[in-house]
């Protein structure tokens, strides 16, 4: 604490419950401050900022959304870690008031831990508008614990908080630990802290916190702490008593223990009136988890996801984006040209770096509309439902319920997808769902079956979309049995999730989590996609002694096309164009068509214009065309999809392994296309 | 009479008298508030036969037959 005084720089953690408005109070706290990145080890998303307007320089963490401080999952873990290690001023725990009991919880936890608590409840409105009551007074009581009322969704009691953890921030705080035990093992308790004492305050930890967690023998803790041979003999002793009292195991007498404190606390101090027995969301939750009509309300809910974002108001936008970009290179052209820069220049940057970074970026609205949806599905609730509907249907090939939003996601872009499978607790099905998610055909892959559709079934063109879609979708399924029973054998992941209420989101918090999902997708636009745009556009302008050509068949692009093409022989085009497409469609899948229109001479141009579709129909014929298709839709990804998968699955070996699963399955399944339909 | 969450019909109110087991899914159960002498409503089960939907302190939970087997209730 003297450290953050003297240098005026309070640091805060903020902890709280999944579904307790925690990012919507961090979103007001911190405003356009915020900083995001990963907590260092672990692919848990840990999201910084400053408090606005304090006297004193505020800075505050997030710290992942947790139901209990107990390290079973990677959140838990981190949370725990960060408030030990980093020893914060202070932690606002918020507790959402509708929820009380279970939210208190973690509240008894984090009191334990020796650090200041200032305790946000939140969802205040919600109490009035049902003419609830709570006490506050009697609460800070029971806890030793400032509360303030919040409702963060409606910006109130924002700046009481701010001003109340300034007050906070400046004066020594009471953590005297109130006893939340029963009176004989709150004895016992007491007894271990006594000769644990000097132990802790060596390593500066509560005694509180340390000798429950060592009653509870947490094999974290015991690795930790140098703790005495005797002392330890004796703690196992006490344990084994208390255990054959309660006839239970310690971590569950300690969890049960803290519920009853709970119980106690919330019969005195909150008031519900009487209300019928069915609340708004229970209705709505009748008719959407019904056991009819769920399957077809949650088939008719994508289908009109999909048919705005992706086909109509999605596919206008591609339209406008094209047209702007292509304006903007017009603009840029004249610039140039006025300049007088050399032809190469000129090439260099309205066709390498405007066309590559410009195909990638017509498909940033669609991604966000479909973004904005998926929010939208979030934000009321409705998503907690479909993996409660959906989940003994995953479970068939070794998914969970969770498993379908990072599924869905990757409908978009594979990126944002893999990043989703953060939500995922079970180490063996985030995994899984990683290796599974690039099999659902994203969105930059759609103008590649567009094309072929248009060459070679002009009138069954929507027939030839949904196969591959569905083709994509039946390796999934087919791969996730496969695994299930070879490499990820063994127990079921246990599948135990929270329904929180139905809301209405607010239109800032679905633009804000539209916006942290897109983001991935324009930050690819700008790094990768750039680099990768100039270095291809190079590799065909140049042959290999680095001189211009003017004919694209001799340019280094050309010789590694002739270098890979026997590979794909067996499948059908083992020509050097599409040999090519398919290594830049390696880089970007949004470029496959592009490059096709470059090497045959056509020239960049849209998916379905009548010259590009001529030269495709010399160059295939349909049943490469199917092999073709079907290899893009299942090899690996695009090199930021394979780095996102390097960054969730936290490991090479994985990455590796994952790839060449994938790329070996569309080998094989693109050959037996080609062989068969030849 | 014990028997366990699993047998109880939707609609129905019992109270938990044990969980049975031990480990990481106890742990997350009680983390939730499953815990001994609770009240506990099961609220529906989902439409393809699992999970089931449990209603208790004030919140809607869901846990699949596999979980509820390992809860007794009276």
């Amino acid at each position: 604490m003297s450290v953050g005084i003297k240098e005026k720089t309070i640091n805060i953690a903020l902890v709280g419950n999944p579904n307790s408005g925690k990012t919507t109070l961090f979103n007001e706290l911190t405003g356009s401050t915020q900083y995001v990145g990963n907590w260092p080890g672990v692919t848990v998303e840990k999201k910084e900022g400053k408090i606005k307007k304090t006297k004193n320089k505020i800075n505050l963490v997030d710290l992942p959304g947790i139901y209990s401080l107990s390290s079973y999952t990677m959140e838990e873990i981190v949370a725990r870690d960060y408030i030990l290690d980093k020893k914060p001023d202070l932690i606002i725990n918020i507790v959402d008031a509708t929820n009380i009991e279970r939210n208190m919880y973690l509240t008894t936890q984090i009191l334990e831990l020796g650090v200041p608590v200032l305790v946000a409840l939140n969802m205040m409105d919600v109490i009035e508008k049902n003419k609830d009551k709570i006490n506050l007074e009697e609460i800070e009581s029971h806890l030793n614990a400032k509360v303030v009322p919040i409702s963060a969704s409606r910006g109130k009691g924002i700046e009481n908080l701010i001003s109340t953890l300034e007050e906070m921030a400046t004066i020594s705080p009471d953590l005297a630990n109130i006893d939340f035990y029963s009176k004989d093992i709150q004895q016992e308790v007491n007894k271990i802290e006594n000769f644990i004492e000097e132990i802790a305050n060596e390593n500066k930890v509560n005694k509180r916190w340390l000798a429950v967690k060592l009653l509870e023998q947490d094999s974290h803790t015991l690795s930790k702490f140098d703790i005495d041979e005797e002392i330890k003999t004796y703690i196992v002793k006490i344990k084994e008593k208390i255990e054959e009292i309660e006839d239970d195991d310690m971590e569950s007498i300690i969890a049960n223990e803290r519920y009853i404190f709970i119980n106690t606390m919330v019969k005195k101090t909150v008031k519900k009136t009487k209300r019928q027995e069915l609340t708004n969301s229970d209705k709505i939750d009748k008719i959407l988890t019904n056991r009819f009509f769920s399957v077809p309300i949650f088939l008719a809910v994508m289908f009109i996801v999909y048919y705005v974002s992706i086909q109509t108001l999605g596919d206008y936008t591609i339209g406008w984006v094209e047209g702007g970009i292509e304006y903007f290179a017009g603009l840029v052209s004249s610039g140039l040209m006025s300049l007088g820069v050399t032809e190469f220049i000129h090439a260099l940057v309205i066709d390498g770096v405007i066309g590559g970074v410009g195909a990638v970026l017509v498909f940033v609205p669609q991604i966000m509309i479909l973004f904005f949806f998926i929010s939208v599905l979030e934000d009321t609730g409705y998503m907690a439902r479909v993996a409660f509907v959906m989940d003994k249907f995953f479970r068939k090939f070794g998914l969970t319920g969770k498993s379908f939003i990072p599924l869905l996601i990757g409908s978009g872009c594979s990126v944002p997808g893999i990043m989703a499978t953060r939500t995922l607790e079970n180490e063996k099905d985030r995994k899984l769902t990683i290796l599974l998610t690039p099999f659902i055909s994203c969105g930059a892959k759609l103008p590649i079956y567009v094309m072929f559709a248009a060459a070679f079934f002009p009138n069954n063109s929507g027939m030839v979309v949904f196969i591959i879609y569905m083709l994509g979708i039946a390796v999934a399924i087919l791969s996730g049995i496969l695994l299930k029973n070879t490499l990820f054998k063994g127990a079921v992941a246990p599948f135990v999730m929270e329904l929180p209420p139905y809301r209405v989101p607010t239109l800032k918090g679905l633009f804000i989590h539209m916006w942290d999902r897109g983001k991935d997708f324009l930050k690819k636009a700008g790094t990768i996609i750039f680099a990768a745009a100039v270095l291809i556009w190079m590799m065909q302008t140049f042959s290999f002694n680095f001189s211009i050509v003017e004919n694209p068949s001799n340019s280094i692009l050309a010789g590694i096309g002739r270098f890979i093409a026997p590979i794909f022989r067996p499948l059908g085009f083992g020509d050097w164009i599409s040999a090519v497409a398919i290594f830049t469609g390696f880089v970007a899948k949004e470029v496959v068509v592009a490059t096709l229109g470059v090497l045959t001479g056509v020239g960049e141009v849209a998916e379905d214009a009548p010259e590009l579709i001529t030269s495709i129909q010399a160059l295939f014929t349909p049943a490469k065309a199917w092999s073709f298709m079907a290899f893009n839709l299942l090899a690996a990804p695009c090199i930021a999809a394979i780095g996102a998968m390097k960054k969730e699955f936290n490991s090479w070996k994985w990455t590796l392994f994952a790839v060449s699963y994938q790329t070996g399955i569309a080998y094989i399944i693109a050959m037996i296309i080609y062989q068969v339909l030849k | 009479m014990s028997r366990t969450l699993k047998e109880v019909k939707v609609g129905e109110k019992v109270n938990i008298k044990k969980i049975s087991g031990s480990g990481p899914v106890k742990r997350r159960l009680m983390d939730m508030g499953v815990t001994k002498g609770q009240e506990i409503l099961v609220r529906k089960v989902a439409p393809l036969g699992d999970p089931i939907e449990v209603n208790l302190r004030g919140y809607e939970l869901t846990f699949r037959k596999e979980e509820a087997e390992k809860i007794i209730v009276e």
